[in-house]
């Protein structure tokens, strides 16, 4: 076993993981910084294409309780206030620290450029050029990281588990994937900053890392999750013909900057039957988009793949190429002539409002024990405004990393329990033992097949329920110990992985067959309607085993640790 | 519709024992890429096949990087094609496993 320690330790190195370690070490901490994959490249930040939402007024008068009103209308009620006003209130001082440390947000007459995005009253969304954002920013902290000796960086390891002793947070352990070794890494305080979950749906655009890993540490821990049920789904994902080199999601800057008509089978255009007509511009809400596209499929109208025609035929070429020159010849790398044809798209799984519970210290339940980022639940309620995701990684990262260190610079040890790790380790340590698994990547495929047919963003209680018991039988068929430990040992890492996603599906659909009413991300077919009685959060745990879920009332003004 | 194939000779193995080269057959779908005949090898056939990926489309993460005929490719923007594809772990770096070699920055590795 390799053998670490250091005051703060930060799990993922996204958005949200870099500015905890810059604000950690700021404050005068050491601080570890811990990723599965290469640090700031594994997860969604890098894969951000677009916006970043913040009350600057520089494109015209604006102040942080606008952007917090647009933020709490998205979330249908369900927002967490304090969360949600910190994200806003802070915005400003972050974007500004970024512009500060060069991200190269776009500019124009002398002020930065700020958009305005769906969901906002007003332009309040900077970005970087050309579909730069998510890059820009990492390469931004990344520069900052290597610049502070007290951080170090560590790549390749996989935290498997939060290590507790006596109900407090002493540190993790992990599993170095190029030798297969498992790592301590005892800690004064921990901040679990590893991102959502959208890898447990096959359409998605996220990334291999993104299997809710985080709330499955927390989960186990004795931190309570908040929110599981409301998964945000992408309503216009690529989905064919087979695109390379290219983010599923990049259809919604040609919406923007060039309308583009969603088309049926029959070639007709559709959306107008649900509610919203288009006519060429893009005023289409995510959601009623979402719910017009599953019902032609449903109606035997959708395309080949399962999904709708997007179409630029209308846009004459030189328009198409003013607007994205050289992501036009990625497409003609692709064989794709938007003159020509038109492309499938469909709604795919994109962002998680739900996840661990915080107080607005960032602090979860457990002792020493703090989240940032996506990895947080609470702050978008039951539905996230366009842009809030990168601002909530940067607000959430620099307020856990200032929390998470004050903690250990009150704490004179970590208190780490060899015991409660080599308990934590038990599977890894076993594997040897393991009979004989089945094919993990294929249970992997499976499992994110089953979630897309039966917990899209379209629910009934029979396929949830349908979709509880395959999760409860492929947890059997897993098997209670990994096999395989060669460096790099895909087998065991899928197991690993197999075992935190089919807990935290089994979060997303318990929550969802609870809820029976029909809000934001999470729609019941059997129960149309939002209703008052059910402005209430869910929070789960684990407790011997067992997925207890709990109704609260949604916050008002709690300011105390939860 | 003739099924059509992409036959992958994939050099594996690990850190001191001899390479050897497995042959796996793939269906062949136009416009696909290597990585995905990769994934494919994984679930339908090898689940211990070692690569390593992270943003699977996008091109952001940079770790899909292996030999193919020799030559240094992205896995993920390296269209599959029909008849035989000669795939290795990079030359100039260290072998993990199969496909997969160390290209973590120096600085940000566990061990040295
Ligand atoms: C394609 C795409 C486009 C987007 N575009 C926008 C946009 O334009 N604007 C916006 O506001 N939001 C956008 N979002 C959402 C936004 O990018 C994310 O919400 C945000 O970046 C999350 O940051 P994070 O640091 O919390 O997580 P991430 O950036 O996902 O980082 C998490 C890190 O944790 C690591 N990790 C996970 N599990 C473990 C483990 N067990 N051990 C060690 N490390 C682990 C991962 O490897 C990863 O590096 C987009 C998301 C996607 C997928
Ligand atoms: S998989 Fe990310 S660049 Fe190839």
């Amino acid at each position: 076993m390799i053998q670490l320690e250091t005051d703060v330790l930060v799990i993922g190195a996204g958005g949200a993981g870099m500015y905890a370690a810059i604000a950690a070490a700021r404050d005068g901490c050491r601080v570890q910084l811990i990723d599965r994959s290469l640090i700031g490249r594994g997860g969604a930040t890098v894969m951000a294409q677009m916006t970043v939402s913040v009350a600057l007024g520089a494109q015209c008068p604006d102040h942080w309780e606008h952007h917090l009103a647009d933020t709490l209308q998205a979330g249908r009620g369900l927002c967490d206030p304090l969360l949600a006003q910190l994200l806003c209130e802070n915005a400003e001082l972050r974007i500004r620290e970024m512009d500060a440390w060069k991200v190269g947000w776009a500019r124009e007459d002398g002020h930065l450029k700020q958009v305005h995005a769906p969901g906002h009253d007003r332009a309040r969304c900077v970005y970087v050029d050309f579909l730069n954002t998510g890059p820009a920013v990492s390469r931004t902290l990344r520069a900052q990281l290597n610049r502070i000796d007290a951080i170090r960086r560590i790549g390749d390891v996989l935290v498997t588990d939060i290590v507790v002793s006596s109900g407090e947070a002493v540190g993790a352990v992990g599993l170095h994937l190029l030798t297969g070794e498992t790592v301590a890494l005892q800690a004064k305080s921990v901040i679990i900053a590893t991102g959502g979950l959208t890898r447990l749906y096959r359409r998605n655009s996220g990334s291999l890392n993104m299997g809710g890993d985080g709330y499955a540490l927390a989960l186990r821990a004795g931190a309570e999750l908040v929110d599981m049920e409301f998964v945000q789904f992408f309503p216009i994902g690529h989905l064919a013909p087979r695109m390379i080199g290219m983010d599923p999601i990049m259809w919604d800057p040609f919406r923007y900057k060039l309308g583009g008509r969603l088309l049926n089978a029959e070639g007709e255009e559709f959306a107008d039957r649900y509610g919203q007509a288009e006519s060429g511009n893009y005023v289409l809400t995510r959601d009623v988009a979402t719910y017009a596209i599953y019902k032609e499929v449903e109606a035997g109208r959708g395309s080949p793949a399962g999904g709708a025609y997007l179409s630029f035929a209308h846009v004459p070429d030189a328009d198409l190429r003013k607007a994205f020159g050289p992501v036009i010849d990625r497409l003609a790398k692709n064989n794709i002539d938007l003159s020509k044809m038109s492309v499938e798209v469909a709604p795919i799984a994109h962002y998680h409002m739900g996840g661990v519970r915080v107080n607005a210290a960032m602090e979860t339940r457990v002792p020493n024990l703090y989240a940032a980022g996506e990895a947080v639940g609470g702050a978008n309620g039951a539905n996230r405004l366009s842009g809030n995701g990168i601002t909530e990684a940067f607000v959430f990262g620099e307020r856990a990393g200032t929390s998470a260190a004050a903690r250990a610079k009150a704490r004179a040890a970590s208190g780490w329990n060899e015991a409660a790790a080599a308990r934590a380790l038990e599977p890894v340590n076993r594997r040897a033992q393991a009979a004989a698994t089945p094919n993990t990547a294929a249970l992997l495929v499976e499992l994110q097949a089953l979630m897309d047919d039966k917990v899209g963003p379209f629910r009934t209680g029979d396929k949830l329920d349908a979709a509880l018991q395959r999760l409860l039988q492929m947890q059997q068929a897993l098997g209670p110990l990994p096999a395989g430990a060669t460096p790099y040992d895909m087998v065991c890492l899928d197991w690993l992985d197999l075992r935190n996603m089919l807990l935290v599906a089994q979060c997303v659909v318990r929550a969802a067959i609870e809820r029976k009413e029909s809000r934001g991300a999470h729609q019941r077919e059997d129960f149309p309607g939002m209703l008052p009685e059910w402005n209430l959060n869910q929070r789960l745990s684990w407790c011997d085993g067992e997925l207890n879920v709990e109704c609260v009332p949604t916050a008002r003004a709690a300011t105390t640790a939860p | 519709m003739t099924t059509k194939t992409t036959r992958l000779h994939i050099r594996r193995g690990t850190p001191g024992a001899p390479a050897r080269t497995e042959t796996f057959d793939v269906p062949f779908t136009p416009g696909q890429s290597l990585l995905d005949g990769l994934r494919w090898i994984r679930t339908k056939l090898d689940p211990s096949l070692a690569i390593r990926f992270s943003c699977i489309n996008a091109n952001a993460c940079k770790e899909c990087m292996i030999e193919l005929e020799g030559k240094a490719v992205y896995a993920c923007t390296q269209r599959l094609k029909e008849g035989d594809m000669h795939v290795a772990p990079l030359s100039n770096k260290a072998l993990v496993h199969d496909l997969i070699s160390e290209i973590a920055p120096r600085d940000e590795r566990l061990l040295d």
